[in-house]
């Protein structure tokens, strides 16, 4: 299968199978068209017929090389493993913001028994123990602090990174630890030490100041933006990389590419601003009508970001990297997330779940973080997913950038885990579309 | 090549470094990153060329 798109006036070609991809003039794109059996009406008539067979015998080449209508060539079986690699650890589902789009239901997630609670230290360092235990003989583990707002229960990540780099030493384990914060109550000694321990640091900023301030209200419903930016800014200073700003647009600014580039103009580099998962009753749910303004915001975006490459106002948007050459392996890309099975989430309590989107959901508890996982069924159930059992991915060119797309998402608007999710793909196409023009154009 | 101006041709089904598992986990989700496999790096490539392992 070959695609072919428009983005940034030229044209492109991506051989799904292979993963090639090319910048191609109007008369190949028409050729690739018409071999995929797609009418391209009187389009050639325009060409002189040794134009036509140059451009013909120049898609033969690379037909011949496998780069181009290449055929798949592998067999996957998923066969469920009990190893685990990362947790999201929710450390607090306590917070000091009441976002108006919280998936999070303001920290109480699915359960009413755990709100505002925190993390106690003995089921933070269980987490530990259970990720050594349960990961094989991975090297590479992965915890990323979650809430709520996990600066509501900062001693206590210190305490655990404190006892998991301990445990590493005597394991020969290597804990990468993040942290996902609303930068409200991030502190100069916060970031010294985020700086020393957190492989990486997530931090949630909106935009424009007008959007985050009626996005990221306080508790009672002020504003936020100044004091979370100027947090933020004292951050980006002292770490320079492995940090993130990230931000949820949803109908209330489908103009979002603005809000990158002001995040961009505050002075930030490491930039991913994501679209709002809300049920379609929501006022701020992103609907189908929506796309058409959203697609082009992606093609605005990555014309801006390609004007300031190479300046010092660059910036790099996290849904354009993309790695061409090389990227993960197959089994990475059939199976991706790993929900329920190598990425799982620990909620305050010690109730183990797929994922940070089932937390509180009693029908997906799948153990504690002290016995373990009891309900392997789950795990298995999840597990079993992958590219291949979701047959609306067979015929999509993303699938191999994309895996699935999200589980959670699949289960709540498809009503199944293999489901599709009509907006969540058709954002992660053109977001996929564009971040390969970008590629092959600077290559 | 007059028609196919640029081409990265590469061999997405190659699964020399098969399931190491060592990478960074991609969630999609709007609350994290929104980090799909196509934004990931292999660890394993990486790693080979930095010439820290050899290539198997
Ligand atoms: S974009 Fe949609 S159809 Fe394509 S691979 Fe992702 S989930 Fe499947
Ligand atoms: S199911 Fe969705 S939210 Fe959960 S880990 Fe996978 S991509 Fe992330």
């Amino acid at each position: 299968m070959v695609h072919t798109f428009s983005c940034l006036y030229k044209d492109f070609a991506i051989d799904v199978e292979s993963g090639s991809c090319f910048e191609i003039d109007s008369l190949t794109k028409a050729l690739i068209e018409q071999k995929n059996s797609l009418d391209i009406g009187d389009f050639l008539a325009s060409y002189a017929k040794a134009q036509i067979d140059e451009a013909k015998l120049e898609i033969d080449e690379f037909i011949k090389r496998g780069s181009l209508f290449s055929e798949s060539n592998f067999n996957f079986e998923s066969t469920p493993i009990d190893q685990v690699k990362a947790l999201c650890v929710n450390i607090s589902h306590k917070c000091n913001l009441a976002c108006s789009y919280c998936f999070a239901g303001g920290g109480d997630y699915h359960s009413k028994e755990t709100t505002s609670k925190n993390m106690s230290l003995a089921t933070a360092k269980a987490c530990i123990d259970f990720l050594i235990k349960n990961s094989g003989n991975r090297y590479n583990l992965e915890i990323d602090f979650f809430g709520g707002e996990p600066l509501l229960n900062y001693q206590t990540i210190k305490d655990a990174v404190a006892y998991g780099r301990e445990q590493e030493k005597l394991y020969n384990k290597n804990f990468k630890f993040t942290v996902t914060t609303n930068a409200l109550n991030l502190t100069e000694e916060m970031i010294d030490y985020f700086n020393k321990e957190m492989h990486n640091v997530v931090i949630s900023i909106d935009g424009r100041e007008n959007i985050h301030n009626k996005a990221r209200p306080d508790l009672k419903g002020g504003v936020t933006f100044s004091k979370v930016v100027k947090n933020a800014l004292v951050l980006k200073k002292k770490r320079q990389t492995s940090y993130y700003i990230r931000g949820t647009f949803t109908a209330n600014n489908l103009d979002f590419s603005k809000d990158v580039i002001a995040l961009a103009d505050l002075g930030f580099d490491q930039i991913s601003l994501e679209p709002v998962v809300l049920p379609d009753n929501h006022p701020l749910a992103i609907k189908e009508e929506h796309l058409p303004i959203l697609l082009n915001q992606y093609e605005i975006l990555a014309a801006e970001y390609q004007k300031r490459k190479g300046t010092d106002k660059a910036f790099n948007f996290f849904h354009f990297n993309i790695d061409l050459k090389g990227g993960p392996c197959l089994k990475k890309r059939l199976s991706g997330c790993g929900v329920g099975g190598e990425y799982l989430c620990v909620s305050v309590d010690g109730s183990i779940y797929p994922c940070h989107r089932f937390d509180g959901m009693k029908e997906y508890r799948m153990g504690d973080i002290e016995s373990g996982i009891k309900n392997k069924e789950i795990s298995y159930y999840f597990q079993k997913s992958n590219l291949l059992t979701k047959p609306h991915c067979n015929n999509c060119f993303a699938k191999y950038f994309c895996s699935g797309g999200c589980n959670a998402n699949n289960l709540e608007f498809g009503g199944n885990i293999n489901a599709a999710h009509k907006i969540s793909c058709e954002l992660m196409k053109k977001r996929i579309e564009c971040a390969i023009a970008l590629k092959v154009i600077c290559s | 090549m007059k028609h196919i101006k640029k081409a990265i041709e590469t061999v997405i089904n190659n699964d020399r470094h098969s399931g190491c598992g060592e990478c960074q986990t991609s969630c999609q989700s709007a609350c994290k990153t929104s980090c799909t496999v196509g934004n990931q790096e292999c660890l394993k490539e990486i790693r080979i060329n930095n010439k820290e392992i050899k290539q198997d």
